[in-house]
């Protein structure tokens, strides 16, 4: 799979839910890209974002879309890479403020 | 010990030393080595995730020790730590704003 096509299967499935990628298609498929070459690294396409440590199992949670961008969507609006957003984010009527890291320190066990 | 380095000109504006511990394949790594880069800064960095064994966990010590969360990127300007793209903060840090 191709980063376009990553990007219309992801997109045919997210934006039922109210999640869009970001505008920014270079910021996107920049993050995409990293995705699949994750994907290729470790075997499953954990957040480009985030330290990964080559186990499935314990990056379960940080496999994208990861566990923490629906808490992190509500409340800023985006995911901690930018890549999923809401409506208002994009349309610029909420504030884009960095999003902090949500995952808990215990989970980091690289 | 290596000697100092020479006194800046007066008038001169001289940067403090800047290091990045960043990832490969992070957006908030990429856009701040490109911020550093239009700000003419001279920086190093490391991609943690691309190194291996022994020197990928002196690295990340190195990191907690600064951020314990261990997020990228973990920003060092002189002595102040910044976590993650903030692009004010580092802007201040670096004496610019």
């Amino acid at each position: 799979m191709n980063a376009e096509e990553l990007y219309e299967t992801m997109r045919k499935v997210q934006e039922p839910k109210g999640y869009y990628f970001n505008r920014d298609r270079e910021r996107v498929f920049e993050l995409l890209e990293a995705l699949l070459l994750n994907k290729k690294r470790y075997g499953y396409p954990g957040c480009p974002c985030r330290l990964l440590c080559g186990d499935r199992e314990k990056d379960r949670d940080i496999i994208c879309p990861c566990v923490y961008s629906v808490a992190d969507i509500a409340e800023y609006g985006s995911c901690y890479c930018n890549l999923y957003v809401s409506r208002e984010w994009n349309e610029g009527k909420i504030p884009r403020v960095y999003v902090p890291e949500r995952r808990p320190p215990e989970k980091m066990t690289f | 010990m290596t000697e100092p380095d020479p006194k800046p000109a007066a008038g001169e504006k001289t940067t403090p030393p800047v290091k990045i511990y960043s990832l490969s394949t992070c957006s908030h790594c990429k856009a701040t080595k490109k911020l550093l880069g239009e700000c003419t800064v001279q920086y190093e960095f490391v991609d943690v995730d691309l190194l291996e064994g022994e020197e990928r966990r002196a690295i990340i010590e190195d990191v907690k020790k600064f951020n314990p969360r261990c997020s990228f990127p973990t920003v060092i300007i002189g002595d102040k730590v910044i976590v993650g793209y903030k692009e004010k903060e580092i802007k201040e840090a670096l004496g610019l704003e």
